[in-house]
This record gives structure tokens, sequence and C-alpha cells, in this order.
């Protein structure tokens, strides 16, 4: 059993805070949607997580075990697929097996089962750029998913496709979290997007970025295709916007308060 | 299919331009609008290329031997260069200044040195070729490496790569282009590289047969050959392109 446990993580750079004493925990197969605005520290936070940056303060424990700066623990998937231009999908997805030192012959005959979930058959000899936006990010997530079947760091990850790619991305990602069972921290600033995809969503907001809210969606999965026009999915986006304007009021308050002070 | 059609049309474009040049060059030797011992006919020319072809590839035998020998080591110069420069931000700072100067020096200034140093064979022709040659390989390549793309050096990094993997992985593959770019205007600089330093000392050479025919006011033959050296300058540029495209099959991809 997977768990991924932030523990009272801060970082800072050139002297200013970028967030703030983060605390959340990633239970097995659960998506959990970071939510906040663009700057809010959201990427500091999954580079911290993912060992690519030390926290000033804080732990990030993977199953119990501490891994606080060691990057290769957890998998990571950005806004940009990535995909190596130069490679064929098939050696793409075969990536980290080949960066642990598995051969190339091997690595291919491990992801070849794959490809049929995946939704990504028959693009095993093909590259990149013979692909779609849509089938580029399934072919990362894919490669996300061979790295590690525990935890992944998806950032922003469908937010450079179009809507109609982008609708679709999200019944195909929801049908095949079912099946692979895949625990994910999520970061978006896309209201609907998180609600439609998560188990919970934390509010990240404020400067320095707080973990301000936890909101649990209690829609069970998987979803129905119409669940974002349901009044439940409503009553929730209302939730997450009153909670981001009264955000807003009091950061814009403070810093009237600042400037009159001055 | 349509870029092929698009090269086709592109290579009858420019041999129908190169038959009018050809045209206009014939008529004006004809017509005697130029002396005909200043400037040989087209037909002239290539009698003489007939004629002296022999002679023409015993001499051209040499000039790509050392191009080649010259080209060789002035790729792997200027890649493992580029690549310590790339590795080494101090080397970098240090180096990369000396490199360029060493292109403002110009190329008929040092040939004679080298003749004096390292005498009338071989070596000094391979050495001045490996100057003219390796600057646009350490140039494009130091260029590709530099620019290899930061989140995909990370997103290789949070999967646990170290620096040989992610120069393997990521930061080779992905210079290539450049470094063809380059290798393609090294080629062409390997055998102008040789046939200059032929024409400052040598026994054997397109340069050497080049100072013989200029001497005996042979310009129909020294029109030859440089006929002759402009067309296996761009016979090395295609087969660059031709190793340009079996080494990098994903550029030749539809999207």
């Amino acid at each position: 059993m997977s768990e991924l446990t932030v523990k009272n993580v801060s970082k800072s750079f050139d002297g200013k805070k970028i967030i703030q004493n983060i605390n959340l925990t990633l239970h097995q197969g659960e998506l959990v949607s970071i939510l906040g605005v663009s700057g809010g520290g959201k990427t500091t936070l999954f580079n911290v997580i993912s060992g690519l940056t030390e926290p000033d303060e804080g732990q990030v424990l993977l199953d119990g075990r501490d891994i606080t700066g060691t990057p290769g623990k957890i998998s990571y998937m950005l806004q940009k697929d990535l995909l190596l231009p130069y490679r064929t999908i098939e050696d793409n997805v075969a990536l980290p097996l080949l960066i642990r030192g598995m051969k190339k012959k091997e690595a291919r005959i491990q992801v070849a089962p794959y490809f049929e979930e995946f939704g990504l058959e028959g693009t095993q000899k093909q590259y990149p750029r013979q692909l779609s936006g849509g089938m580029r990010q399934r072919a990362a997530l894919m490669r996300t998913y061979m790295f590690s079947r525990n935890v992944a760091l998806l950032d922003e990850p469908f937010s450079a496709l179009d809507t109609i790619t982008k609708s679709s991305m999200h019944a195909w990602y929801l049908n095949i979290m079912e099946k692979i069972k895949l625990s994910t921290l999520f970061i978006t600033h896309d209201i609907d997007e998180a609600i439609l995809l998560s188990d919970r969503i934390c509010l990240l907001t404020g400067r320095p970025g707080e973990i301000t809210r936890e909101i649990v969606i209690r829609e069970p999965k998987p979803r129905r295709k119409d669940f974002n026009l349901t009044g439940a999915f409503l009553d929730y986006k209302r939730e997450i916007l009153s909670v981001l304007e009264e955000q807003t009021e009091k950061e814009t308050s403070e810093k009237n308060l600042k400037i009159k002070e001055a | 299919m349509r870029k092929r059609l698009q090269n086709i049309t592109s290579t009858i474009n420019t041999l129908a331009a190169l038959l009018v040049l050809l045209a206009v060059w014939q008529i004006v030797c004809v017509l005697g609008i130029v002396p005909g011992y200043m400037l040989p006919s087209p037909v002239q020319v290539a009698a003489a290329f007939v004629e002296e072809f022999p002679l023409l590839m015993s001499h051209l035998r040499v000039t790509l031997t050392e191009a080649f020998l010259g080209l060789l080591c002035g790729v792997a110069f200027g890649f493992a260069m580029a690549v310590l420069m790339d590795r080494f931000e101090g080397l970098y700072r240090a180096v990369y200044p000396l490199v360029v100067l060493t292109q403002t020096v110009p190329t008929v200034a040092i040939a004679p040195l080298l003749v004096l140093w390292f005498g009338y064979e071989m070596l000094p022709k391979i050495i001045l070729i490996v100057i003219t040659t390796f600057f646009p390989i350490t140039v494009g390549v130091l260029t590709g490496l530099r620019s290899a793309d930061k989140d995909t050096m990370n997103l290789l990094r949070s999967m646990g790569a170290g620096r040989m993997q992610i120069f393997r992985y990521v930061k080779l593959p992905g210079a290539m282009g450049q470094f063809f770019s380059s290798l393609r205007i090294s080629a062409a600089y390997s055998v102008v590289g040789a046939v200059i330093s032929e024409w400052l000392g040598g026994f054997n050479g397109l340069g050497v047969y080049m100072t013989r025919v200029k001497k005996a006011f042979a310009f129909d033959k020294m029109f030859a050959v440089i006929f002759l050296i402009s067309i296996i300058s761009l016979l090395l540029m295609k087969l660059v392109d031709y190793l340009q495209k079996k080494c990098m099959p994903w550029e030749d991809t539809h999207e």
C-alpha cells in the first residue's frame, strides 16, 4: 500500500517564502487535486515532493520512509508531454526502465502489454510528432506509470489541450484510473477539472501558498458523464469560488493596509 | 508525396537556371564579347575536363584523402571541445573566446607557416583543414547541447537519471540537428581547405594542379578544376544530408 505524506513543508526563494506549512496525505488509489491560482506555489510544491528541490522545512514521506530531496522515487508529469521527439513511443514510455538500467529489448517487452490499456495500440513504432496532442499526453501518462505504479504527480497535464480533446481526456483518464489505481496528486487551476476528477481538493491560496481548505468530492466513481451538469457539481464549484473570493478579498485588504502604513 | 513533388520541382528549377546561365556564357564567348583567352566557353571547359580527366582524378584522390582525414580529425576535435565546454562552465568561459579567435586568422596566412613548420607532406594540410573544420562543429554542437530543454532534463532527474544518462538521452540526440548542419559546412570547408593548403606547397592534389595550370595560363583547365571542386563539395554536402536522414529518421516522419 502506497501512501504519500507531506509534513509541514515550507520553501523560500531569494528570501521570499513561496509555500508555507503544507500538510497533506495521499492514500492508495486516491486522486487529490491541488487547486490554486497561477504563481501560488503549486509547481514549487511539486518540485519539493518529486525531490528536485529540497524544502527549507518539513518532510516528504512515501510509505513512512523519508524521501525528502531524493529524486527518482515519485513519477512526474507536466503540462508539456516532454516526449523525446527522436525516440519512438515505445522507447519513450520505456525510458524510466532504461534509466533504471534495464536492457532496451527487455524494457520493450515490459511496456508492450500496457499499450492497449492506455489506448495507444499501434503507436509503438511511431514518433511523437505523428500523434495528436491527446495521444501524446496518454503516452506521457503511460511513461509516468511505467516509472511508478504507486504515486504520480501530474502538473496541469491537460491544460494545453483544446476543450473537446480535454473533455475526452477527462473521460479516458477517469476510466484508466479505475483500472490502474494509481495514487495521483494533480495540480490544476481549472475548478471544473478538479471537481470532475478528484476525490479530494486542497485549495492552495495566499502568498506564501498555504492549504486553506480541503473539500471532499463525495460523488462515487466511476462518475457519470453528465456529472458536471448536476446541482451537486455546481454546489462544489460555488463552495470553491467562495473560498477563493474570500481569500482574494483578504489579500487585497492586507495589501491596502500595507500601502496605508507605508 | 507533396514534399517529394516540391523537391522535384525545385531541382528542375535549379537545373533550368543552370542551363540558362551556361547558354548565356556560351553565347557571350561565341560572339566574342569577352576574348577567348580570358574566358573559355563552357564547351571548351568540358573538353578540357574530358582531356584532363585521368590526371584530375589522380590529383583528386590526394585532395580527398587530405580533406577526409582533416575533416575526421576536425569533427572529432570539435565535438570533444563542445562536450567538454558544455560540461565545464569554467572551460567554456576560458576557451570559447580563443576558439573564436582562431577563426579571425585568415587560412591563407597560416598555411605558409604550417608548411615551414611541418614541411610539404600531408601533415600541415591536415592541420589546416582541422583548424577550418572544427569551429562550425564546436559551435553547432555546443549550441545544441546548451539548448537542451530544462523541463525534460528535470523530468529525467525526477526519474533518477544521472548526468551521463541525461547526456545520452536528452543532450546528445537533441544536438544532432545542429551537428549535421555544422557538418555540412565543415565538409565543404574541408575540400576548400585542402586546395588552399596545396596552393602553398606540395607535390600532388587539385591545389597543386591549379597552380600549374594557372602558371600556364590554361584558363579552360582552371575552370575545369574549379567545377570539379564545386561538384565534390556539393556531393559531400549531399552525403551529409543522406547520413542525417539515416541517423535522424524521425525528421522524415509526417505529422
